[in-house]
Formats: structure tokens, C-alpha cells, sequence
């Protein structure tokens, strides 16, 4: 396997990992549309099948995926962290 | 695609089933010990026990009856015995099911008790039995077909790839002019106008809205935070954060098609092609109610790992997630980890999954069947008088 991570769209901003990553690993992600790379490396240990970031992201932006946004971050995020619910919130059933 | 027919089960109304069922049908909470009592005595036959059928009104009653005549009336289903506590709602049930045309015979417990209930339900059910057994597996066209889409402890994987697959079949099974229904009201979130905008008519487009929209209402009236459980404890932990996240990987299932009609929980689709249903998003009352529809198969891609089987359609089990595949084998019935692995592309992927689905119609068991998977799940829209 020459990749550890796949990205749906090429507006997308995190990619999904297809195995566990670990911080400091130098990593590939293949985007789904067009078959081309990117790599970066790991700044936090990454599970399978959870996200990761493709680029800094401010406090407040939006995490895009499947090129449709999917939530806003609570905290900013760096290139290469993981991006879950310590950072990410729906934009939906908002209180 | 090679395969145009299975071989299945012509019914008296000309539809397709996939199974032979003789169903022993509960009316209510009361009845079950009765219908458990016949298929013991009658083996090979199914009794379908469940928690409701008293004091039910309106719209909750409706939706009832409907379940349980569409449960009955399902062409996987060869004939049925009803049995209720008394004769007027029981009498319903089996008349709704006969127009069918289908063997149906009612029984009810008062002035009866069980014991003599069984006995004559049990003779009945041995005549329905044997003559069941004389009906054999024909060559029928792909095409009248239904089949239910929906997915469960779903993960990333699922968005990727598991759903991706049932969208490619999807789109050949309308190609060919089958029908398919999914659902899922609550999981659309944030897919919405996705899903609004594959409606053929902007007056399905009005219909679908108005539902998804009253849903909204509906748990804004509650006052509840969907955000505990959705998305589930599973999906997060599996790596999907939001409901939009689940949303836009939910939909995958529907590929690039046009939706052809919105039906109402368990409503039956009056044409071909792609059809919503306003479902729950959990397993077995979504899976129960598209049965109640009339759908004879159903595809259920999962990550984390769902294993959710119905009594009288079976339900193929596709996983991407290689964690899942290899310690749940047992409840996978195909595994797709290799697309994640960018091994097997997705069209591949499809030509296998739509192969299965014949060789599953045409009698092959799936993982939920061979295991017992039975979860006959009736929706219930508010509580009883």
C-alpha cells in the first residue's frame, strides 16, 4: 500500500486515513477525483478512518469534505493534525 | 452486466419474492405466545412476534396496520396465519393481506385461550406449509425487483467507498428498470438539498421538504439535542464528526440518480424506479418498514460493524473498514476494503456486489440469515391511549 490516506474532492481540506498513523510519519494521501498525491507529515497519531488536515485552518473556518463543508473548527488547526470533535462542530441542530 | 434474471417466486399478483415464507403473524403484545406456540409445533414456518397492537390510535394506529398488511402482503412471503386476541382488528390485517391473493386464514383467543387457538392455527398453518413447499424458483427478470437501500454504524470507510459501491449498483438497477427505496429522514441532514434537488417534479421536491422539514420540527418540539446521537458514539468513533459529515457519506447510496417519488413509512411504490421513504435512520425499523413497502432484498453497507438481519428479507452486509471485515467476518457478506486499499476499483466492486444480489435472490443465504438475524422492528409515532 503506497498511500495511508484518501481525500474525496480537490476542494477538500482534510483527508480520511486508511490505516492508524502515527505522529511524525511522513504520509501520502491519494485524492479520489483525479488520482493525484500530496504528502505531509503526521503531528498527531491518527486512527483509522478519521481525518486529517491538509492545510492550517483558522478558528472558526470550515472543514471541507466531499467538497461541501461539514462543520466549523473551535479551535484552529495545523497542517498535518487530526480533525475530530476536539475541534470540529456541526453547523446543524446548533444551540 | 451478465445477469438479467434469478430465479425467485411469481406470486399470485404477479410480483417477485426472493423467499418462501409461511408467517405467523402476531396482531398484538398478547398473541405472541400463540404464534410462537404454532411454529414450534410447525417448523419451517415463521412467527413474527412484536411489542404492539393495543390501544394504538390515529396515525399511530394507521401506521400499525399498514406495517403489519405490508409485512403480510410482502412477496417473499407465500401465505399467512394471523392471530389476535379478538376477531375485528385480527379480521383487518388478513383481509388487507388476501387482496393479495395469497393464502391468509385469522384467528383470534377470545372464547378460544391458546391452547385450542394453536391447535387450529397450527392445522392451518401445515396445509399452508405443504403447499408452500410445492411452489418452485422460476426464471424472472431483474427488473421487478425491489430492493431497500440503507447503511448502519457507518464510519468514513462507509462514505469513501461501501456506500460509493451500492450507489454503482443502484444506478445499474435503474438502468434496468428496477425499483429501489431509501430512507433515512433524520441521516439527510446537511444532504438535504442534495437530495431535493435529484427530485424529478418540484411537487416531490415540496413532498420530500415538507417531511424532512416537519421531522426537523418535530425534534425542535421535543426540545432534544440530536447532537448526542447523531452522529452515534460508533460513527465517532469510527472518525465522522458531524451530521453533515454522515450526510454526505449517507447519500453515496443513491449514486448519481434521480429520486422518482416519496412515499410515507411503509408506503408501496406505485411505479419503478427510485423512491424515499420517510424512515427512521435506525436499522431494523428502517429495514421493517421497506419491507412493509415490498422491498424482497436490501443492501446495508457498514463500517463499524452493524449485523442487523430482518425475518422476511434478506439483508447483504458490505464492509470497506479492514478492522471490521476481519473481526466481524462472520456478519460481512462482502468485504470492499479493497477499494479503500486502491486494490479494486469501484466499478469492480459493484460487478461483485450486483452478482451477489442475484445468487442471494435467487436462494443463496446471506450472513444474517445463516446467523438468525431476525429483528422485525414496528415504528411507533407516539405512545398509547
Amino acid at each position: 500500500m503506497s498511500h495511508q490516506f484518501l481525500i474525496h474532492d480537490k476542494k477538500d481540506n482534510v483527508g480520511v486515513a486508511i490505516c492508524d498513523i502515527k505522529t511524525g510519519q511522513k504520509v501520502i494521501g491519494v485524492f479520489l477525483d483525479d488520482k493525484k498525491t500530496i504528502e505531509l507529515e503526521a503531528k498527531n497519531d491518527i486512527l483509522l478512518g478519521h481525518k486529517i488536515s491538509l492545510y492550517s485552518v483558522k478558528k472558526g473556518e470550515q472543514i471541507i469534505k466531499y467538497g461541501v463543508p461539514i462543520g466549523k473548527t473551535t479551535e484552529s488547526i495545523n497542517l498535518g493534525e487530526h480533525v475530530h470533535i476536539h475541534n470540529l462542530k456541526s453547523e446543524r441542530w446548533a444551540q | 452486466m451478465k445477469n438479467k434474471t434469478f430465479l425467485g417466486y411469481k406470486r399470485e399478483n404477479g410480483t417477485a419474492g426472493v423467499r418462501n415464507h409461511v408467517v405467523i403473524l402476531s396482531l398484538d403484545d398478547l398473541s405472541n405466545a400463540a404464534a410462537e406456540g404454532v411454529s414450534k409445533l410447525i417448523p419451517g414456518t415463521l412467527a413474527l412476534p412484536h411489542p404492539y397492537g393495543r390501544l394504538q390510535f390515529g396515525a399511530d394506529l394507521e401506521l400499525f396496520f399498514k406495517t403489519l398488511i405490508g409485512t403480510g402482503s410482502n412477496s417473499n412471503v407465500a401465505s399467512v396465519i394471523v392471530i389476535g386476541i379478538e376477531p375485528n382488528w385480527t379480521k383487518k390485517i388478513a383481509d388487507g393481506i388476501k387482496e393479495t391473493g395469497k393464502p391468509v386464514a385469522d384467528f383470534s383467543i377470545e372464547r378460544n385461550g391458546d391452547l385450542k387457538t394453536i391447535e387450529s392455527a397450527a392445522r392451518a398453518a401445515k396445509k399452508f406449509i405443504q403447499k408452500a413447499s410445492e411452489i418452485k424458483r422460476q426464471e424472472i427478470d431483474i427488473s421487478e425487483l425491489i430492493v431497500s437501500i440503507k447503511c448502519g454504524e457507518s464510519d468514513t470507510t462507509s462514505g469513501l467507498v461501501a456506500n460509493p459501491v451500492v450507489g454503482k449498483v443502484v444506478e445499474s438497477l435503474l438502468n434496468i428498470n428496477a425499483t429501489v427505496l431509501f430512507g433515512e429522514t433524520s441521516e439527510l441532514t446537511g444532504g438535504e438539498n442534495i437530495v431535493a434537488s435529484r427530485m424529478r417534479t418540484p411537487e416531490l421536491k415540496k413532498k420530500f421538504l415538507k417531511i424532512f422539514n416537519d421531522y426537523l420540527k418535530f425534534i425542535e418540539q421535543e426540545n432534544a439535542d440530536l447532537l448526542g446521537s447523531q452522529p452515534t458514539q460508533g460513527n465517532i468513533k469510527g472518525g465522522l464528526t458531524t451530521i453533515e459529515e454522515k450526510a454526505m457519506g449517507n447519500i453515496q447510496k443513491i449514486g448519481k440518480a434521480q429520486v422518482d417519488g416519496v412515499l410515507y413509512p411503509a408506503e408501496k411504490p406505485v411505479g419503478k424506479g427510485l423512491y424515499f421513504m420517510d424512515t427512521s435512520s435506525a436499522a431494523a425499523e428502517a429495514v421493517t418498514l421497506f419491507a412493509a413497502g415490498g422491498a424482497v432484498v436490501h443492501f446495508f453497507p457498514t463500517g463499524q460493524g452493524n449485523i442487523v438481519g430482518n425475518p422476511i428479507i434478506p439483508v447483504i452486509k458490505l464492509s470497506a473498514n479492514p478492522l471490521t471485515v476481519s473481526t466481524m467476518s462472520e456478519h460481512i457478506d462482502l468485504d470492499v476494503s479493497g477499494v479503500l486499499k486502491l486494490e479494486k476499483s469501484l466499478d469492480d466492486a459493484g460487478k461483485e456486489l450486483f452478482e451477489l444480489l442475484v445468487q442471494t435472490a435467487s436462494g443463496r443465504l446471506t450472513s444474517a440469515e445463516a446467523l438468525g438475524h431476525r429483528e422485525f422492528v414496528l415504528t411507533k409515532l407516539f405512545r398509547s391511549a
